[in-house]
């Protein structure tokens, strides 16, 4: 099947530090990736590269075939390709009913009218409701982001993204964050999406990976050292070793 | 439909029915105080109108500071533009209808406000406002040179509009303009809350809190912003507008860097971010410079001082935001 997301020789590096190095990936519709790697890796990086919050120092991004490079974050939102942010980026002033129907609204090319109110919408409340209601968030629909818990901030962050229907979604360790009764919310959202759209999940929660993903790229020191199977990502020497040096890493610094 | 969801689809229904409700509300109150200003100072109708239209300069600035977030030195410019513009079309081109100047000064407003925010919206926080600064001087600089068209320092005097709707004078006493005035006031309020609210007016509020987020939902913050410095411009363009109509002069003084910096205080002391604490604020702090100027022309600007700092500190959201805040709280508590 053709690409329907693809990324070819990004780089970027941090003061010299080659945060993301030389990774090359393309995506199906229909994919469902899961990519890890110990912490600092370069996930959170190739994200804010990919969707353009970030500029690569070189490399292509490729939206359905059509070159992305040099189109801003708007632009490629627009092409489809939709992210969640690992620290949750939320209006504290809004309602979560407020932030899925301005997204619902965006989506459609509505958010600059000029008159009328969402809650008078029904096509765009439909939406909302079903949405939130799917992530357990129903009873908090009009209640200030600011007032509700972390965790439920989390399932929000999910909504709004799914909320923008993209074609490829990017999800930054969505579960993080969630308390575990709640986890089973994300996944069952995640198992109800278009069976066509490219979903790539950073995810440390490897239950959760295995569950979800048919493909596991591994990431260390910004360079792909896996891309196959859940069943053999385990078995993999190189990655037991990123892991491995990670730990004993992070054990040096504590 | 589940449960919750019939719970929220009532909820809405509910809030929307009290949002209408303080709408109504708001146009009853300006229209009741209108009543009582008129009762109350049949001899100084000047000072309300003049205070109708800086109400509308200020009602301007919370559309871009209060709603948007941007911080702005500069915004009688578009105010003095309005002005200008009316004024002008008045004397140069014999535009005497009332009405179509006013609509000059929307325009004048409009164009001056895209302007401006093509500029303004280039920087960020502390240049930003450097920026706005640099721009209000500039204007002032630009009307006070151009001197044939804007009579410079003398002012641009002898505007004589025509009867409002071929019928009613602008009288000596003011009554016309004032009346004109509070309509306009009450139509741009209306206008405003139905904008403030709309999807449009979500968007911005979004942009003020975050606008990466914003951009990672695929709109472009600084086309809205753009948006809103237009309308903002046509909101303040009418008060200047209003104001060339009722004093039938423009001075220079109403595109200047004081009257931008009353406005923003007018505003941080009624309440940004809500059009109630924009029109609460002008109230407030007009009276209270006609007030404490007459009894002590010498102190008076230090009481303005003690007054801002007791709001900055004990009522940091405005007078309004504080009382509305208490309110609220007080609703909830009772539930
Ligand atoms: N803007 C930046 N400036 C300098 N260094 C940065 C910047 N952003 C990221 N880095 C560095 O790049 C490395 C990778 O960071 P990144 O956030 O992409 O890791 P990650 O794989 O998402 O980690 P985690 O699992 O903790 O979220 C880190 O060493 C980080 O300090
Ligand atoms: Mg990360």
């Amino acid at each position: 099947m053709s690409a329907i997301f693809e990324v070819r020789n990004l780089k970027r590096s941090f003061g010299g530090l080659a945060v993301t190095n030389d990774v090359s990936l393309a995506m199906a519709p229909g994919d469902r990736i899961a990519l890890i790697g110990p912490n600092g890796a370069g996930k959170t990086t190739f994200v804010n590269l990919v969707t353009g919050n970030l500029t690569p120092d070189s490399g292509d991004v490729l939206i359905g075939g059509e070159s992305v490079t040099r189109i801003d974050a708007i632009g490629r939102v627009r092409r489809g390709l939709v992210r969640s942010f690992q620290v949750t980026r939320l209006f504290q002033e809004m309602t979560p009913a407020e932030h899925v129907a301005l997204a619902v609204l965006q989506r459609d090319g509505r958010a600059g009218r000029m008159f009328g109110h969402f809650l008078a919408m029904p096509e765009v409340m439909a939406e909302v409701a079903e949405l939130l209601g799917k992530l357990g968030l129903s009873e908090l629909m009009h209640r200030r982001v600011s007032k509700i818990a972390y965790g439920q901030q989390r399932l929000l962050e999910i909504a709004v993204a799914l909320a923008l229907k993209p074609k490829v979604l990017l999800l930054d360790e969505p579960a993080a964050g969630v308390p575990q009764s709640d986890t089973g919310r994300i996944e069952q959202a995640l198992a109800d999406l278009p069976a066509d759209l490219a979903v790539l999940m950073i995810e440390h929660d490897m239950d959760l990976v295995f569950r979800f993903a048919r493909r596991v790229i591994v990431l260390a020191a910004g360079t792909i050292i896996f891309d196959g199977s859940p069943s053999e990502v385990t078995k993999d020497a190189r990655v037991r070793e990123a892991y491995l040096g990670s730990y004993a890493n992070a054990g040096h610094a504590a | 439909m589940t449960m919750a969801t019939m719970n929220d689809a009532l909820a809405g229904a509910h809030g929307k029915g009290h949002k209408l409700g303080r709408d109504l509300a708001g146009l009853a109150v300006i229209l009741g105080l209108a009543v009582v200003g008129y009762l109350l100072f049949p001899n100084n109708l000047a000072l309300l109108t003049r205070m109708t239209a800086i109400a509308l300069l200020v009602l301007s600035l919370d559309l871009v500071t209060g709603y948007c977030g941007v911080a702005t030195l500069g915004h009688a410019a578009l105010f003095g533009t309005g002005a200008y513009a009316s004024g002008i079309a008045a004397v140069h081109f014999g535009i005497t209808d009332p009405l179509l100047m006013l609509a000059c000064g929307i325009l004048g407003g409009a164009v001056a406000g895209l302007v401006c925010g093509v500029v303004i919206l280039r920087a960020h926080g502390l240049p930003q406002l450097v920026l706005t600064i640099a721009l209000i001087h500039l204007f002032h600089e630009f009307a006070n040179k151009a001197s044939s068209w804007t009579g410079g320092s003398d002012g641009l005097a002898g505007i004589a509009p025509d009867p409002l709707l071929g019928h009613f004078e602008f009288d000596l006493w003011g009554r016309t303009a004032y009346v004109l005035g509070i309509i306009l006031l009450a139509v741009v309020f209306a206008l405003l809350r139905l904008v403030v609210r709309s999807p449009f007016g979500m968007l911005c509020r979004g942009v003020k809190e975050d606008p990466i987020r914003i951009r990672a939902m695929g709109a472009s913050p600084k086309l809205a912003l753009m948006k809103m410095y237009v309308i903002s411009g046509a909101v303040a363009g009418a008060g200047g507008a209003l104001n060339a109509i009722s004093t039938q002069v423009v001075g220079l003084d109403s595109l200047s860097f004081t009257l931008s910096a009353e406005s923003l205080v007018m505003l941080v002391l009624g309440g940004t971010g809500s059009l109630f604490g924009a029109l609460t604020g002008t109230i407030v702090f007009m009276f209270f410079e006609d007030i404490v100027s007459a009894a002590n022309p010498f102190h008076w600007l230090t009481m303005v001082g003690a007054l801002l700092i007791a709001v900055v500190l004990f009522a940091p959201k405005g007078l309004y935001g504080t009382l509305a805040g208490l309110a609220a709280r007080r609703r909830e508590a009772r539930r």
